[in-house]
């Protein structure tokens, strides 16, 4: 019998594609656990800090970033610090299982997939994911008549998953990297926390001191924020819209470089 | 189907294949006998097309892994050392969704799941938990999922390793099969029954080197003799005693719980040693195997 290499080049899109059904079933057997951290917690945290403990901040709109309540101002921001939770959430634990515990991706592996096409068909499923969450949470804020247009509310949807696929690209990396699961505490307190709440989520970054402002303006998720919060108040600004975007476009696209690269070289020990 | 020439893999400072030559035709069943650590999963690694070569030249199926890893993999199938089954999904599902990862569609991938667990005795058992099962079952249901793309090549990191004799004999049966219906098999073990039962041409891999490579039988003969015999005393005295009996065979092995009398008549060399008033707790007289072979080529034995 003699070797007929018949070397048909397959391609990136259908290698992707290929791991749709696994990641249905994946979504088939967590999508009723997520059901609580996805919609009901934030759901708690609108009606906790944005109406509740809202009602006894009053101050005029031109110091909430132009926004007519606290709680107009603080949804926005709730909205895209849990685009980040979810996102990061998604690449955390899960990525550091499947190479250590279950190893699947050891067995995909073995298969024509390569560890970039994992990477993005997991990104993807991950940005689904973000999709979801924050889609449903938008609605959820829309009675609460806190968005000026459904235009804007499309808009900022979009921008959650921006947002989630720039932090889950750049966490993928790290996970991929990581020996063991201790790193994502430190991770977790020293990073998302801080983040989540001194990013312009639920005060003004103009409340900081100067410094500490500019460190705000560097993070990610200040970016995101603002972005959201312009939009869904129908604020935005040309300029300023363009920074954030061309920031968070960077930040995923060396990001998912990032995780690719990463997960290449765990795998090919 | 294979083809490794001066084949090296290094990780850091440590070079664990250094430099084998390998060549594998299609139809047949090669081993990599050798003991943990001497670079045999480094090299079928590399052969799946997952590890890239440190050094030397590869191609499988006539393709270079560098360059057409994903066309490589869609003709071969793995059956890892360790398992890497989903144990979220159900059987049937394990197989089903790899499968796509193979472009498989949908309705023949439902199919051919449902034959191979037929052909891996699993078929009761479709709709189980893979963490239900028992470990004979695990890899039965991995060497079904290998076989999920119809390879022409597929690659066995030690497929019995820590299974109970039935469930190897099962796997062997399996095993046989694919190879009678045309399925070329790589594997590597370190039971040389295994290797004996299994392959047609195996090579025997120490310390990231081939140092012997031929039919079992032909390594056998070339590196052994004919039958060997067994002699048990008590602890700490083998040492002592080989002398008395050096002059009775070809050549004679002193291990630390028995004395190894190589020679083409066993019985012979057995009723010389009674001649000679010594009296072994325990004896036997059997015919060489590889772990003679392996003996013979490292100075150790296989499965320490």
């Amino acid at each position: 019998m003699s070797v007929v290499s018949t070397p048909t080049r397959i391609g990136r899109l259908d290698l992707i594609g290929r791991q749709l059904d696994y990641w249905v079933t994946v979504y088939k057997r967590t999508w009723r656990g997520s059901v609580v951290s996805s919609f009901v917690l934030p759901f708690l945290y609108v009606v906790a800090m944005g109406v509740l403990l809202g009602g006894f901040v009053e101050q005029p709109p031109e110091r909430l970033e132009g926004a007519a309540t606290y709680l107009a101002f603080v949804a926005p921001g709730l909205v895209a610090a849990h685009a980040m939770q979810t996102a990061t959430g998604e690449v955390m634990w899960p990525v550091m299982g499947m190479i250590k515990w279950s190893r699947t991706y050891f067995g995909m592996i073995a298969t024509p997939l390569r560890p970039s096409d994992i990477v993005a068909a997991q990104l993807l499923f991950t940005a689904f994911r973000v999709a979801t969450a924050c889609g449903v949470f938008l609605l959820i804020l829309a009675p609460f008549g806190v968005f000026e247009s459904w235009t804007g509310l499309f808009l900022a949807w979009l921008v959650q998953i921006l947002l989630g696929l720039a932090f889950a690209t750049v966490f993928f990396g790290i996970s991929a990297s990581m020996r063991n699961e201790t790193g994502y505490s430190v991770l977790y307190r020293l990073v998302v926390i801080p983040l989540f709440l001194f990013s312009g989520a639920f005060f003004p970054i103009a409340n900081l001191s100067p410094v500490l402002e500019w460190l705000a303006r560097l993070t990610p998720l200040w970016h995101g924020v603002d972005l959201t919060r312009t939009l869904l108040l129908d604020r935005v600004d040309g300029p300023m819209a363009l920074v954030h975007l061309t920031y968070l476009v960077s930040m995923t696209v060396v990001g998912w470089w990032f995780a690719a690269s990463r997960l290449t070289k765990r795998l090919a020990h | 189907m294979v083809l490794a020439r001066g084949l090296r893999k290094r990780y850091g400072d440590v070079e664990a294949v250094r430099g084998i030559d390998v060549s594998v035709r299609a139809g047949e069943a090669f081993g990599f006998l050798g003991p943990n650590g001497a670079g045999k999963s480094s090299t079928m690694r590399m052969i799946a097309a997952v590890s890239p070569p440190s050094g030397g030249e590869l191609r499988i199926l006539g393709m270079d892994p560098a360059t057409q890893g994903p066309e490589i993999r869609s003709r071969i199938g793995v059956c890892p050392q360790e398992d890497t089954l989903d144990n979220e999904l159900n059987v049937r599902d394990n197989l089903v969704v790899y499968g796509r990862y193979f472009g498989i569609p949908r309705r023949e991938v439902a199919e051919r799941a449902d034959e191979l667990l037929s052909f891996v005795h699993l078929g009761d058992k479709a709709k189980s938990k893979v963490e239900d099962l028992s470990g004979g079952m695990k890899r039965r249901l991995t060497i079904a999922r290998s076989l999920v793309n119809r390879p022409d090549l597929l690659l066995l990191d030690e497929p019995t390793t820590g299974l109970d004799p039935q469930a190897r004999h099962l796997l062997w049966d399996r095993l046989f099969r694919l190879k009678q219906q045309g399925v070329t098999l790589v594997l590597t073990t370190h039971y040389m029954d295994e290797a004996e039962q299994l392959c047609d041409r195996l090579v025997v891999m120490d310390g990231g080197r081939i140092v012997a490579e031929g039919a079992p039988l032909d390594l056998i003969r070339t590196h052994s003799t004919r039958e060997v015999a067994e002699l048990r005393f008590g602890v700490g005295e083998h040492e002592a005693l080989a002398a008395r009996v050096e002059d009775l065979a070809e050549r004679v092995e002193v291990l630390p719980d028995r004395l190894l009398l190589y020679t083409d008549d066993g019985e012979t060399a057995m009723a010389r040693v009674h001649e000679r008033g010594l009296n072994p707790r325990a004896f036997l007289v059997r015919r060489s195997t590889l772990e003679d072979v392996f003996l013979r080529l490292t100075g150790r034995t296989l499965v320490e």
